[in-house]
């Protein structure tokens, strides 16, 4: 149900964006007007959410330590898993955000005769994840082609080492592969693994469908319904150079369905799970030293609690203690 | 109380998932799976709302009328002061990774135990009250409305949650459920619904002391009790002091190890220690405890628990303290005291009087673990020890999920126990250190009304235990912590019959050659030693 529900909700968004162009003429909506407005939303919305979070203080150092502690200096401590000091930190939130790290340690657990458990390897999870993420950042990367009048340099490295296969005319991105098969497999593994599908969303399938959406639509325009790329590179300058215009010739309804949902991708993340790419950043048990008995971790909204003190202890066992032979304050 | 069925039974856990949605499945209060609801007494001594008799299976549970917006506002206030909370509400993409983490869902398969889900039963408020999407299209988007069935969902399963933080380990974003747990427990304590279990503890702590509600006299007495047992041992009578002013070092240990073995052989190590180094330091009864249950209710009734030691540390004048062997207990410590109650500059940078070494990692909160402090003994060869005195001891060792978690203390005592014994065993390497395994009853769920939670909760535990004792004849888990020495031996009764728990420091004491000692022919337990098993026959 709630997969059917993401899949038509997607399928209807492409056919409006392609019926709008095709039927209804509506370039500068979806080629303009929306793409400035979900550009909009999603900067200003991003950058709402991470005020948002920023504005709650870290009261306590609680990062979550993954091996040894710095102590004796004998005892070699864990840098990365447990960093004592700023530039740990800095290593550790790097292996976490390149490489998923965490992510890198999960285990499947098992339950078999006996009873007994047993932990296997479980990294596809992590692989899909990692080639997912990464083809999706190398992909954009290369789209910047279409706003720059001279391709830079490393923009057209990326291109030749992601075509270097050499397959096709136009040459295939393995980017373009890897990520439609990624986004599949996190599909099937959501709604094939029963404890998945049982927690999963809307907010989950919804994105999925959508980014697959947008995989699909570019690479239908590249590799099999030819879109006029000089327009689309046209509107595109004019997008980046606050100067809109849509060129002279049709780039094609295709286009505008990809921009579409694209534009809805970007104005959807803010106020979606799709935030975790600037939340993980900010995650305290894993952005803070292990160091809060050799430094002073201040709460910004400590105040002072009533206690019971000594002297209502004494108060209370005076005579007992002194009984036991214990001192006392006050005879 | 329900009777707890047997382990083959118990071991036989159905994973998949009901078919209705979890939204959709009422909360079935299982007998042997909660822990009595906290009495008024409790909560009128630490000061807490809403005390009244009531039982959580109970359908009235007697809340103020205005509960929801109690909550309400619970939650946005406390949105406002933990960044870690409002993060962890909005950025769970339910990978799934944290799943079959969580000890309690590998024991007993209920999806709710899932940390991913058990997050969702707050998230789901969350959404419904504080999100736009959730506001505009409610369940479609994963939100729904907070009733009081939701809310006994919430104490159910956050009764369920040990708070131990091996999820995580594992989530991509170190969303933590001891973090979800704590505000959600919190939370609940804002309508009086904690456990006689923790609030009874908390408030003998607070007006005495210690959770077990030891009064002055009794832990003198107690104390002696564990003082003769020494002298019988090793024919040394030892005479420690309380609140001595102007010892050097304060020394606080959990109650749990004045009281019942095997925590009281730890005690045992512990003093037996000192005297052989001739330490210049002292117990406290005001400050008598290191565990804080207060950790398990509100942040700032563990502030009001903790307080005590510093308070006594500098009445006393001491220059430093030292804590014994608890997990939660060093939890709170290690990333919350000096927060709350420092700064403590009116201490000195831990130095060990008999090596001289500085204690620079606890240079600021100025106290240190005592598997530090007999570590760096070791490692410079200050103790006179006999391992073959734990010989017929075959150990292994369990990391405590605080202190391995929230803490990173994994090679001291494991270093301390290689100088003590000479058969020591790792269990399977997924199931110890950053990845241990909680023994099912921590957080304040060692009660014996949920002993169907604990042995299921245990499980994973248990089940690595076995490994090695099939394997390898191991016959005692030794482990830094008070609640495993409480709650492991039955633990292991239940699940691997035939291993008994120590903590670190009897092992130590076993090893330990003390000046002027009679030859010792038992252990601390009154067990023979090895080759004395004869002597001790014809004697």
């Amino acid at each position: 149900m709630k997969v059917l529900v993401s899949f038509f909700a997607v399928l209807v968004l492409a056919l409006v964006a392609y019926a709008g162009v095709e039927a209804a003429n509506l370039q500068y909506l979806f080629g303009v007007i929306i793409p400035y407005a979900a550009f909009v939303t999603f900067l200003a919305g991003v950058v709402f959410r991470i005020l948002k979070w920023g504005s709650s203080p870290v009261p306590f150092r609680i990062p979550t330590t993954c091996g040894q502690q710095k102590t004796l200096p004998w005892i070699k401590s864990s840098k990365l898993e447990n960093p004592s000091g700023l530039l740990g930190v800095i290593a550790r939130m790097a292996l976490e955000v390149l490489f998923f790290r965490s992510l890198f340690r999960n285990l499947r657990t098992q339950l078999s005769d006996g009873p007994r458990l047993a932990y296997g390897e479980a990294k596809w999870l992590w692989l899909a994840g990692l080639a997912f993420h990464w083809s999706f950042l190398i992909i954009l990367l290369r789209h910047l082609r279409f706003f720059m009048e001279k391709v830079p340099l490393p923009i057209t490295m990326i291109e030749a080492l992601d075509s270097f296969l050499q397959l096709g005319a136009p040459l295939l991105y393995m980017t373009d592969v890897v990520l439609l098969l990624a986004v599949t497999y996190l599909f099937i593994r959501r709604v094939g693994i029963p404890q998945l599908r049982y927690i999963s969303l809307i907010n989950d399938y919804f994105p999925l469908f959508l980014i697959l959406g947008i995989a699909v639509t570019g690479v239908l325009m590249r590799y099999f319904f030819k879109v006029d790329v000089v327009g689309a590179k046209m509107l595109a300058m004019s997008l980046i150079s606050l100067k809109p215009a849509l060129p002279e010739v049709q780039i094609g309804a295709l286009f505008y369905t990809h921009l579409f949902l694209l534009s809805v991708l970007f104005a959807y993340f803010p106020f979606s799970k799709l935030t975790h790419m600037a939340g993980v950043f900010l995650s305290p048990t894993r952005n803070m030293a292990n160091n809060s008995r050799a430094k002073r971790h201040v709460n910004p909204w400590n105040y002072p609690v009533h206690v019971h003190t000594y002297q209502e202890y004494e108060d209370d066992f005076r005579e007992k203690m002194k009984g036991a032979g214990l001192p006392v304050e006050k005879e | 109380m329900a009777k707890l069925p047997n382990p083959e039974e118990l071991s036989k856990i159905d994973y998949a998932p009901p078919s209705k949605g979890w939204m959709d499945t009422p909360t079935e209060f299982k007998p042997g799976m909660f822990c009595h609801g906290s009495k008024p007494k409790s909560l009128e001594t630490l000061e807490f709302p809403n005390p009244r008799e009531w039982r959580p299976a109970d359908v009235d549970w007697k809340l103020p009328e205005n509960w929801k917006q109690i909550l309400l506002e619970g939650i946005a206030d406390r949105l406002k002061k933990y960044r870690s909370f409002r993060l962890f509400m909005d950025i769970c993409v339910r990978c799934g990774a944290c799943a079959d983490k969580c000890h309690f869902f590998i024991g007993t398969g209920d999806p709710k135990n899932m940390p991913v889900l058990r997050a969702e039963l707050i998230r789901s408020v969350y959404r419904k009250e504080f999100t736009i999407a959730g506001k505009i299209f409610g369940k479609m988007a994963g939100a729904r409305e907070l009733t009081v069935d939701v809310l006994k969902e919430w104490w159910y399963y956050f009764f369920q949650c040990t708070e131990c933080r091996r999820c995580s380990v594992f989530c991509p974003y170190g969303i933590d459920q001891a973090e979800i747990t704590i505000i959600g427990r919190e939370l609940l304590n804002l309508l009086g619904l904690n456990i006689e279990w923790i609030a009874g503890p908390a408030a003998n702590c607070y007006m005495k002391g210690n959770h077990l509600g030891l009064e002055p006299h009794t832990i003198v007495g107690n104390l002696e009790y564990i003082l003769d047992d020494i002298e019988t041992v090793t024919g040394k009578k030892i005479k420690p002091t309380f609140n001595r002013k102007g010892a050097e070092i304060l020394f606080v240990t959990p109650s749990g190890d004045l009281f019942a073995d095997p925590g009281t052989y730890t005690a045992m190590g512990y003093l037996m220690l000192f005297e052989e180094l001739g330490l210049d330091y002292t117990w406290s009864t005001y400050a008598s405890e290191g565990g804080n249950f207060g950790f398990f209710t509100t942040n700032e009734l563990a502030k009001r628990l903790n307080s005590k030691i510093y308070a006594e540390a500098k009445r006393l004048g001491v220059k430093y303290i030292i804590g014994g062997e608890c997990g939660h207990m060093w939890r709170v410590i290690h990333q919350y005291m000096d927060t709350w109650n420092g700064p403590a500059d009116f201490l000195e940078v831990p130095k060990s009087p008999i090596t001289g070494t500085v204690f620079e990692n606890a240079k600021a909160s100025k106290m240190i673990h005592i598997a530090e402090f007999t570590a760096d003994l070791m490692k410079n060869g200050k103790l006179k020890l006999d391992p073959s005195r734990n010989d017929h001891l075959k150990v292994t060792w369990h990391d405590s999920c605080n202190t391995a978690r929230g803490m990173g203390i994994l090679e001291e005592p494991r270093y301390v126990l290689k100088n003590v014994v000479n058969h020591f065993h790792e269990m399977p390497e997924d199931t110890i250190r950053e990845k241990t395994f909680c023994c099912g009853s921590g957080s304040g769920l060692n009660a014996s009304e949920d002993m169907d939670l604990r042995m299921k909760g245990g499980f994973p535990r248990a089940n690595a235990v076995k490994f090695v004792h099939d394997h390898y004849g191991v016959n005692m888990l030794a482990n830094i912590c008070a609640i495993d020495r409480a709650s492991l031996p039955p633990l292991m009764d239940y699940w691997v019959p035939g291993v008994k728990v120590a903590g670190l420091h009897e092992l130590v004491a076993n090893a330990l050659i003390m000046k002027g000692e009679k030859e010792r022919t038992t252990d601390l337990r009154g067990e023979p030693l090895p080759g004395k098993e004869q002597k001790e026959e014809s004697a």
